[in-house]
């Protein structure tokens, strides 16, 4: 099995569950803290999400919102009328042995997410976004387990796609432009590593321009981006190997076992749910006007797509910058909050990709964390337009910033970094510098023009950095060609 | 409408319930007459009737995102049969 | 007068003048719960100490000045309601050592009002029954007759408030659980309007039909018990954000030009002759003071039946799923894995009809049958709520009995589901409807048990149900009556 081979034989049908944490304030029915993450066991729970005797639940208006905003940023039809559902099942970590979901009425439904992978764009269709709530969370401890309830109802959103997907490439392109969305609409972090969200697919084979469908496996557990990926590759990879030889794929539930990198049987089709979902009683159902529906939209924020189309045409940027520019909101908020105060996009553009994302990586901070905000970063730029200081001395103040959070003006003004462009000044350096060096400027004058440079360096040098470099350049190529026109004349001289 | 007594045990399994056989057997009786009782409901066409969850006339009834504080947890635990480290204790989940 | 057998308006009035204190009061009825409450076993959570105390408590009140409508009265809570640091147990094994950490938003309103809490009473498990002989600790006994069941579920408080063990109770309704205990027991006992009254905190059974509703010793009381606790509540979406009347103004002894109306459906084959001719006496009393008589259908009477159980063994089997003896409540001990304990804590902590129910309503809502039994009964639901719609273009109430029998004998229906669930039948379809209902005493059957005259009213028109209700009160003296003790 290691050996990959090409499954081009085979169509691969996948589709995707993927549920997400809203970052909501409170839970989804009760006023328990929702940022559960980390908090000690228990100590975020209330009679209402440990399912206590006698307890309902009350609909958090901010997590129905959060659901129809991202209904509408996947092109969904926004429900008119929708309601709870219990769904039915007991499991240690579910309190009132129902979840209260949602089932035949869903928030929104048919919408789709458009995608690029294997250097096409493709559009998924997304069957439904719906509402629900989350579960606790296990130990397991060997021969017993241990339960914490922080977890339970936490709002969740489960955003399920129709079998549109062809590849892992493909479905690996849904997911994270799917958590892209979520983070600019601010509704999820998308946190996989943390179980903000996470993620079901299910996978079938069948021979190529057929069109009956391959029996499909599920695979959970799957949590991180690459895992995703990974158990897509090797199942594909698996059930191409077993229709090879003749076989038949098993319908079965899989889970993927992150050390040995393998999908494994988790649960087998014999045992089939029966969730005897019904309309939950304690919650009148929701009539979502279209008046609320246009007011969740005039909420909606720029999405990546037109962001990145917009910094195209708007800043002349190519479609690289952009995209990279647009991928997360902050940063697109970044780049224009800069550009707004230093117009020269380009640059800007080149320094956040540069210099910013470097410190952000180096240092795993995001980049509303770091100490150089978008004014402060003009405020640099600007220097540099000015002239009041170079480049380099552009890199040096920006770490300094970095640093101390202070202002480029600040650190330019208190560490005498101002930029040398005393013309009178500089040329006495200049002369003192091609006094000093004799050999070098002989070297120049026998044709070794590439000596200027290094006598560039010595001003800037004698000037601690601080020369205007291009009154440097300019006053040194002036004294250097006269000097050779003087040498010139000699020659011509002895000649006659 | 007869209840089988295989029936009985998957109800039985899906709600969680034990049964001693003697159980199934009074269950299996009790239940077919109740349900044959209910047979009557078939006689009344409601092809044209929409069903009735709640007798409500409410919509929309929800509450602003804002946290409250939660239970303090020696009272989480307090009805707890077993716990352990601030933790619900439970016996081992072996998959069904 | 014996202090314990006032009513609560009585003793209002006599806590607002001084001439008695509510310790004394207190202390009165407690010492009544002893004396009879061996025989009749109303109560499984006493709490006498606790209400002395709300009782000096409530005395000092007065003291500075204060007059809540309750201050200083004692009354006893089913136990299906939840109660703060006091067991709460459903009537059930499976709570048996269960204190809730909140308080109902009833028993809150109700401490907020002044009002003394005696202790918990008796319940059919869960609320799951119309007899109290399924409560899982001990049934309770009709102070009418100690062979007779008091009815239930809320049997207990309305034993209780019949005995004069309380000056009036809190119960539940789910398809009768109110009414039918106040018919079998002679006191008087309202299910409100579905919506009208704080759903949190009474353990649920079946959600969209359980309401809490009030019994007195008379019409008074009722209405009085049900001022102090109905009106929204935020943290019950389904309770109705509409103003709560003035039950006590609504108390008008003038039925003249009403229109009450009489189901045809209602007096029917099986009916005990006595009741049936009590309740025409009833309606005839009513006429003679002018109200019109109105004959009306309620085609789908008939249905409610089935209708109701199917529906509300549905919601208990998913309500009743949260008792799993891992958060609280009782756990089978020696389980082999969570499963096996799952399956043991249910079987050995739950009752047979809590889980015959609990079966019934799975089975209705299983792949392949909810159709044909869950939605089926929905849609049939509509139809008995249309015939109450197109009753009360005609009428202003529906009057009827409460029950068809009077107090039938402990363990006469004990073994035949069916039968015990016909007892219930005139009570199902106001609750289907979401319609109140109150039973109050229309006389007395040849062994001398009591007869209970329902009457229905539309959606949140309590007052109207009142007002007829103590209409007939004024002219007959069957609430006066004391059970033999």
């Amino acid at each position: 099995m290691d050996s990959r081979k090409p499954t081009g034989d085979y169509e691969v049908i996948i589709g995707m569950e993927v549920h997400a944490q809203l970052d909501t304030k409170s839970k989804m029915f009760c006023g328990c803290r929702a940022d559960v993450f980390g908090a000690e066991p228990n100590t975020l729970v209330c009679p209402v999400c440990l399912g206590m005797p006698g307890v309902l639940p009350v609909i958090n208006r901010r997590a129905v919102e959060c659901t129809i905003m991202t209904g509408l940023a996947l092109n969904c039809s926004i429900a008119e009328f929708s309601r709870f559902a219990r769904k039915n099942y007991n499991y240690p970590d579910l309190v009132k042995g129902y979840q209260i979901s949602q089932y035949e009425l869903p928030l929104c439904h048919n919408g789709w997410l458009e995608i690029e992978a294997d250097d096409t764009t493709k559009r998924v269709r997304i069957e439904r976004v719906h509402l629900e709530e989350d579960t606790g969370k296990l130990f397991h401890m060997g021969t017993y387990s241990l339960v914490d309830y922080n977890r339970s109802g936490v709002p969740l959103m489960e955003i399920v796609s129709e079998p549109d997907m062809r590849s892992a490439a493909e479905a690996y392109a849904y997911l994270t432009k799917l958590r892209q969305i979520l983070r600019y609409l601010g509704v999820s972090s998308g946190d996989m590593e943390k179980g903000a969200m996470r993620c079901e697919v299910n996978v079938s084979l069948r021979p190529a321009g057929t069109e009956t469908l391959g029996t499909k496996v599920e695979i959970k557990n799957l949590n991180s981006f690459r895992s995703v990926k990974m158990a897509l590759e090797y199942e594909i990879q698996r059930q191409a190997e077993i229709l090879d030889k003749g076989g038949t794929v098993e319908q079965v539930t899989m889970g993927w076992d992150e050390e040995r990198q393998r999908t494994v049987v988790q649960r087998s089709k014999e045992f089939a749910h029966d969730y005897r979902y019904f309309p939950e009683p304690d919650l009148p159902p929701l009539e979502i006007s279209r008046e609320w529906v246009a007011e969740i939209r005039a909420q909606l924020p720029e999405l990546p797509d037109a962001k990145c189309d917009r910094f195209v045409a708007q800043y002349g940027l190519s479609v690289y910058d952009a995209t990279v520019l647009s991928a997360e909101r902050e940063v697109a908020d970044y780049f224009e909050n800069c550009v707004a105060l230093y117009p020269q996009a380009k640059t800007v553009a080149n320094w956040i990709s540069g210099e910013i994302f470097r410190r952000m990586n180096e240092a795993g901070l995001s980049i509303t964390e770091i100490k150089v905000t978008p004014q402060g970063l003009a405020g640099l730029l600007n220097l540099v337009e000015k002239g009041a200081i170079n480049l380099n001395t552009a890199r040096r103040v920006f770490i300094e910033m970095l640093e101390s959070g202070r202002s480029a003006e600040a650190i330019v003004a208190e560490q005498g970094l101002a930029q040398m462009s005393d013309i009178e000044t500089l040329e006495r350096i200049v002369d003192e510098v091609l006094a000093a060096n004799p050999d070098q400027v002989q070297q120049y004058l026998a044709g070794k023009e590439t000596v200027a440079r290094w006598l560039v360096g010595q001003v800037m040098k004698a000037t601690q950095g601080k020369a205007n470099p291009q009154l440097v350049n300019k006053s040194l190529s002036e004294k250097l060609q006269a000097l050779q026109r003087l040498r010139e004349d000699k020659k011509s001289a002895t000649h006659l | 409408m007869k209840l089988t007594r295989e029936e009985v045990e998957h109800i039985a399994e899906l709600a969680k319930i034990g049964l001693t056989e003697e159980e199934k057997a009074l269950f299996q009786e009790q239940l077919s007459a109740i349900l044959e009782y209910a047979e009557m409901l078939q006689r009344v066409d409601t092809s044209a009737i929409p069903p009735t969850a709640t007798v409500l006339p409410l919509r929309n009834v929800m509450r602003p995102d804002e946290p409250h504080p939660s239970l303090p947890r020696e009272d989480v635990l307090a009805n707890a049969p077993q716990s352990e480290d601030g933790c619900f204790r439970v016996k081992v989940i072996l998959e069904s | 007068m014996k202090l314990h057998e006032l009513t609560i308006y009585q003793a209002r009035s006599l806590l607002q003048s001084r001439e008695i204190s509510a310790q004394e009061l207190t202390a009165a009825v407690i010492d009544r719960i002893l004396e009879v409450d061996n025989d009749i076993k109303a109560y499984l959570t006493l709490t006498p100490e606790l209400a002395l105390e709300q009782a000096r408590q409530a005395d000092a009140r007065r003291a500075a000045g204060e007059d809540d409508p309750l201050l200083g009265i004692p009354l006893a809570i089913k136990d299906i309601i939840c109660t703060e640091g006091i067991p709460t147990t459903c009537g059930s094994k499976i709570l048996e050592d269960f204190i809730p950490p909140y308080s109902a938003t009833v028993v809150e309103k109700l401490r907020a009002a002044g009002a003394v809490i005696l202790g918990k009473t008796n319940t059919d498990e869960f609320a799951m029954g119309s007899s109290t002989e399924n409560s899982a600790y001990f049934t309770t006994h009709n102070p009418w007759d100690l062979t007779r069941v008091p009815g239930g579920s809320s049997g207990g408080s309305a034993a209780a408030t019949a005995a004069d063990e309380c000056l009036g109770a809190l119960g539940s309704d789910t398809g009768g659980s109110v009414r039918q205990p106040a018919a079998l027991c002679g006191v008087v006992g309202i299910k409100p309007t579905y919506g009208r009254v704080s759903r949190y905190g009474l353990v649920a059974f079946a959600s969209s039909l359980d309401q809490i509703g009030t019994f007195g010793k008379d019409v008074t009381d009722c209405a009085l018990l049900l001022s102090v606790i109905a009106g929204y509540d935020p943290r019950d979406s389904t309770s109705v954000d509409e103003p709560v009347p003035d039950y006590l103004s609504a108390l008008v002894p003038d039925v003249r030009g009403m229109r009450l109306g009489v189901p045809q459906e209602y007096f029917i084959e099986g009916i005990q002759p006595e009741v049936e001719a009590a309740v025409r006496a009833a309606i005839d009393l009513l006429a003679e003071m002018g109200a019109e008589i109105v004959d009306i259908s309620l085609p789908h009477t008939g249905y409610a039946l089935p209708v109701y159980y199917l529906l509300a063994p549905a919601e208990a089997s998913a309500n009743l799923a949260r008792y799993d003896g891992i958060k609280y409540g009782f756990s089978f001990p020696d389980a082999a894995d969570v499963w096996d304990a799952y399956r043991k804590t249910r079987q050995y902590g739950f009752g047979a009809e809590v889980k015959r129910r609990i079966m019934l309503g799975t089975y209705a809502l299983s792949a392949g049958y909810y159709d044909a039994y869950y939605l089926k009964a929905q849609q049939v639901r509509t139809l008995i709520k249309q015939d109450f719609d197109r009753a009360f273009a005609l009428c202003d109430v529906v009057l009827c009995p409460t029950s068809p029998t009077t107090a039938f004998k402990i363990g006469e229906k004990v073994d035949d589901p069916l039968q015990m669930y016909l007892s219930d039948v005139f009570t199902l379809s106001a609750s289907l409807a979401g319609l109140p209902g109150l039973s109050l005493p229309c006389g007395f059957d040849a062994q001398g048990l009591p007869i209970g005259l329902q009457i229905i009213g539309r959606a949140f028109d309590e007052a109207t149900v009142f007002r007829v209700a103590y209409t007939y009160e004024q002219v007959t003296d069957w609430h006066t009556r004391k059970p033999p003790l």
